[in-house]
């Protein structure tokens, strides 16, 4: 039987405790015992940025993150971003814009999205470009992606003045 | 397979778990998490140190050290760390250099370990244990070091004396199919009075242009001065056929990319 270890972090800001098997990956965690399958595992190798997540505000891969290393600490998944049934202006970019095909890109697109846009609240296109170049879309060609997130950095810049 | 994962304040402490078998170490998880979920069985323990010196940038007196844990997205946000940037921020997208060390990178086989291409040119130095080796002897043993590299120091290059280019397939940021990096000494006239060339993809981790390095002091870099150095830049490659490109292809844009980067 394989030893298993406790791991406590905050889910979208929702205090979470599990015990995991030693060794499993954040994305593993996430899906199976925490059940947020809104990240999802594409490569396994850090490859196509599918199960992109946000960990205390940094984006990381969590197909190549150990649980155990999280502990303590603060993910964001796509899972959380809308609010009272709102979509998040990402989400809603995404949806306006078709920017989505198949989807099973979109969590990591939106979460790197999300990293940008928290930084860098009214990015160039080049900006955009650079901070989904670890994401693999198979599907859309990322020209609807791209301009969604310009879409969705615009509508909040709006909503701000 | 379970793996356990095991953390230590102090280098010394992990480095003397690390002797146990199936054992090693982790970095930032992008070589040794992704060997895992390949199905590597030749370990089932991870070890890792929380000292946070290994994570420490320090730059003075125009030389560098940067700590095994640093991140490329440390390197390349770093306002002191400008000139070789470049080489931090071609290492795959935005997540990934969140992750990845400069540890991990040196040991990282290819197509992988653009910025110890860098690192190479730069002429660091490692550091392991109580030891510092010169990183052209390190890379030469480096699947045998038994110890921890815990950083890496080098001098800063002046303005404009390095150089860096990847060439990959998948734009702006894919597997590389060669990385270059060069340090070239000039004098106030413009001539080559000291070189280092660096490749990566042309053998199983990166190597020097020494041919290429020779030829190119004394010549300006012009399109006449570059041209018996860049003629001279695939002596001795050993470029791997790979999913990304073949050994045929590699050799053959070597000196293309080379010669660009001489001339930019």
């Amino acid at each position: 039987m394989a030893k298993k270890v406790p791991i406590e972090l905050t889910l979208n800001g929702e205090e979470k405790a599990e015990f995991i098997e030693g060794g499993t990956t954040l994305l593993t965690a996430l899906r199976e015992k925490f059940g947020d399958t809104s990240v999802k595992g594409g490569c396994h190798q850090g490859t196509c940025g599918a199960c992109t997540v946000l960990v205390d505000g940094e984006l990381r891969l969590s197909c190549l993150t150990l649980a155990e290393t999280c502990e303590g600490q603060s993910v964001e998944t796509t899972g959380g971003l809308s609010r009272e049934g709102l979509l998040h202006p990402l989400q809603r970019a995404f949806l306006d814009g078709f920017a989505a095909q198949c989807g099973f890109c979109t969590p990591g697109m939106i979460m790197a999205a999300k990293a940008l846009l928290d930084h860098t609240p009214n990015p160039s296109r080049n900006e955009v470009v650079e901070a989904l170049s670890g994401n693999i879309c198979r599907c859309t060609g990322y020209e609807p992606i791209i301009n969604a997130v310009l879409a969705a950095a615009s509508a909040n810049s709006h909503n701000a003045t | 397979m379970p793996l356990s994962l095991q953390t230590f304040a102090t280098v010394r402490e992990a480095r003397a778990a690390l002797a146990g078998a199936g054992t090693r170490y982790l970095g930032g998880g992008t070589l040794a998490v992704r060997a895992s979920n390949e199905g590597d069985l030749s370990f089932d323990t991870l070890v890792r140190s929380s000292d946070p010196d290994l994570r420490r940038i320090d730059v003075s007196s125009g030389e560098a050290r940067l700590g095994a844990s640093v991140t490329m997205a440390s390197i390349a946000q770093h306002r002191d760390l400008a000139a070789i940037a470049p080489a931090a921020r071609a290492i795959g997208g935005p997540a990934i250099r969140n992750m990845a060390t400069v540890g991990g990178n040196l040991f990282a086989p290819t197509p992988y370990g653009d910025f110890a291409v860098a690192l190479l040119a730069l002429g660091a130095k490692v550091d392991i244990g109580t030891e510092q080796m010169d990183i052209d002897a390190f890379l030469l043993v480096r699947d045998k070091i038994d110890a921890i590299v815990s950083g890496v120091s080098f001098r800063l290059p002046a303005d404009g004396a390095f150089r860096f280019a990847k060439a990959s397939r998948v734009k702006p940021k894919g597997v590389s199919v060669l990385s270059i990096a060069a340090l070239i000494d000039s004098d106030a006239t413009g001539t080559v009075t000291g070189a280092r060339i660096a490749l990566g993809c042309m053998a199983d981790r990166p190597i020097r242009a020494k041919t290429a390095e020779d030829l190119l002091v004394g010549e300006r870099l012009t399109e006449q001065g570059v041209a018996k150095s860049v003629a001279a830049v695939s002596d001795g490659v050993r470029p791997p056929t790979d999913p990304v490109a073949s050994e045929w292809y590699r050799r053959e844009v070597l000196p293309v990319h080379f010669r660009r980067l001489l001339l930019r």
